[in-house]
């Protein structure tokens, strides 16, 4: 059986949940890594960046096992079968509550997704068909319970009313709230608003509480996670 | 999923955060022979009796609970040491001490499946009570410092299941206190529309901001992290 390890993350992955002197060796993974990249995905407001690769890696290694275990089954004691099945176990939920927290993103703002490029280039293709799936079957809903019997300047789904100037009815992340996060990297100073006014020194493996806002680039770039 | 209604800040389950911590490495003392498993999540073994060896947290109870090792309590449970540590608690009130991110889930953990393992369980248990008490005390009363020119909070030492406790009720205090600080900027600068470009309103409150910043916020992150 091959555990496949290795991967270009691993090289940035520090160790996860230690604080220092309670460092352990443990092996940098993809599971490790999707463990983070659940969290990220759960703790930030906004949907991120599909993982396209680490998914990939993950389902075929899921497959591969489970193919293993069916072909030696036989040859294993019921013990070591059942430890290696709850280590399949653990990562489909992984994966699972990775998928699932991003589907629950796209219901609650389908439509600001689908209208910001940005957005829905973050998603997977899978994830798009959904994406729209859903706000078809959800306009056809609103239009046969509500809308299709209001007058025609209150029928619009995005907007209360044709009056209004922007789409005020369409549901968006809230950027400005606050999210808990700890450094990987020394990143030094970091400027947290626009004035240069407010900064904040982050030291690796220290833990903050930040507004999701300002430090959202520095978790596209993987210097900081989310816990 | 559990724990995440449509406008609640991001907040794990108490299972989700048990889930993570159940990967931290413990020591195990196997009393059987066993080949080395190869899993997705790394490489363990191979096992010999009586040979110490690390395994994740969730593989050491499954192996625990199938009479196949024993568990070697970690240094930080020692009764010496937590004693130690819930002193150093109790004398400290604006630092925490160092423990595992996950304390509270490995040692509930370790205590619920490995009890006789423990030689003095009950000590330990009592123990670990008291400094969460102590902790939480004093997250409580850093709390209350939080104020509307709050930019950064620093935690340190700070573990998974305190963060977690927090979460819902400091992220949605700084929320408010960000927007109406925001509405007053708002109501304070005549064309609100470009407020960060135009030179007027950027001497208008960004000087008091960094004045609050360094006194009110960073004492906070002082009295949290020292």
């Amino acid at each position: 059986m091959d555990s496949a390890n290795g991967s270009e993350e691993d090289a940035l992955w520090g160790n996860d949940d230690d604080g220092g002197q309670w460092s352990h060796q443990d092996l940098p993974n993809d599971v490790e890594v999707l463990k983070r990249i659940w969290r990220n995905e759960k703790s930030a407001p906004e949907i991120l960046g599909y993982e396209t690769l680490l998914v990939e890696r993950v389902r075929e290694q899921i497959a591969l096992m489970e193919e293993n275990l069916a072909a030696y089954a036989e040859s294993l004691d019921d013990v070591m079968l059942s430890l290696f099945e709850m280590d399949v176990n653990r990562l489909m939920f992984l994966l699972r509550a990775y998928l699932r927290v991003r589907l629950s993103k796209i219901e609650k703002f389908a439509l600001h997704i689908m209208r910001t490029a940005e957005l829905w280039d973050r998603l997977s293709a899978q994830e798009q068909e959904y994406a729209q799936k859903f706000v078809d079957v959800l306009s056809k809903h609103m239009h046969d319970s509500v809308l299709g019997k209001l007058e025609k300047a209150y029928d619009s789904m995005v907007k209360q009313a044709a009056s209004s100037e922007e789409n005020d009815m369409i549901v968006e992340p809230q950027l400005d709230t606050y999210v808990f996060c700890r450094s990987k990297t020394a990143v030094g100073s970091f400027q947290l608003d626009d004035k240069g006014d407010e900064t904040v020194d982050l030291m690796p493996n220290d833990l903050y509480i930040l507004r999701y806002r300002p430090v959202r680039g520095l978790l596209g770039t993987d210097s900081i996670e989310l816990v | 999923m559990a724990g995440q209604g449509p406008s609640e800040p991001a907040l794990f389950t108490e299972l989700e955060v048990e889930f993570m911590a159940e990967d931290e490495p413990v020591n195990i003392i196997p009393n059987v022979r066993m080949d080395t498993l190869h899993m997705i999540c790394g490489d363990y073994g191979p096992f010999r009796p009586q040979i110490p060896i690390t395994v994740p947290l969730w593989l050491g109870i499954a192996m625990k609970k199938r009479s196949k090792c024993r568990i070697q309590p970690p240094g930080w449970m020692s009764v010496e040491r937590l004693t130690e540590v819930l002193e150093m608690e109790r004398e400290a009130p604006r630092e925490f001490q160092p423990l595992p991110f996950h304390y509270v889930e490995i040692a509930k953990l370790l205590l619920d499946n490995a009890r006789e393992d423990f030689e003095n369980n009950y000590m330990v248990q009592s123990l670990l009570e008291d400094i969460k008490d102590v902790r939480w005390d004093k997250v409580e009363k850093g709390l209350k410092t939080l104020s509307g020119r709050t930019h950064a909070v620093k935690l340190k030492n700070l573990s998974a299941m305190e963060v977690n406790r927090m979460r819902t009720f400091t992220v949605r205090a700084l929320q408010s206190f960000f927007k109406h600080d925001n509405d007053d900027m708002m109501k304070q600068t005549p064309t609100d529309s470009d407020s960060q470009s135009t030179p007027t309103s950027s001497d208008r409150l960004p000087r008091v901001c960094s004045q609050d910043f360094f006194t009110r916020s960073f004492d906070f992150t002082f009295y949290l992290c020292m």
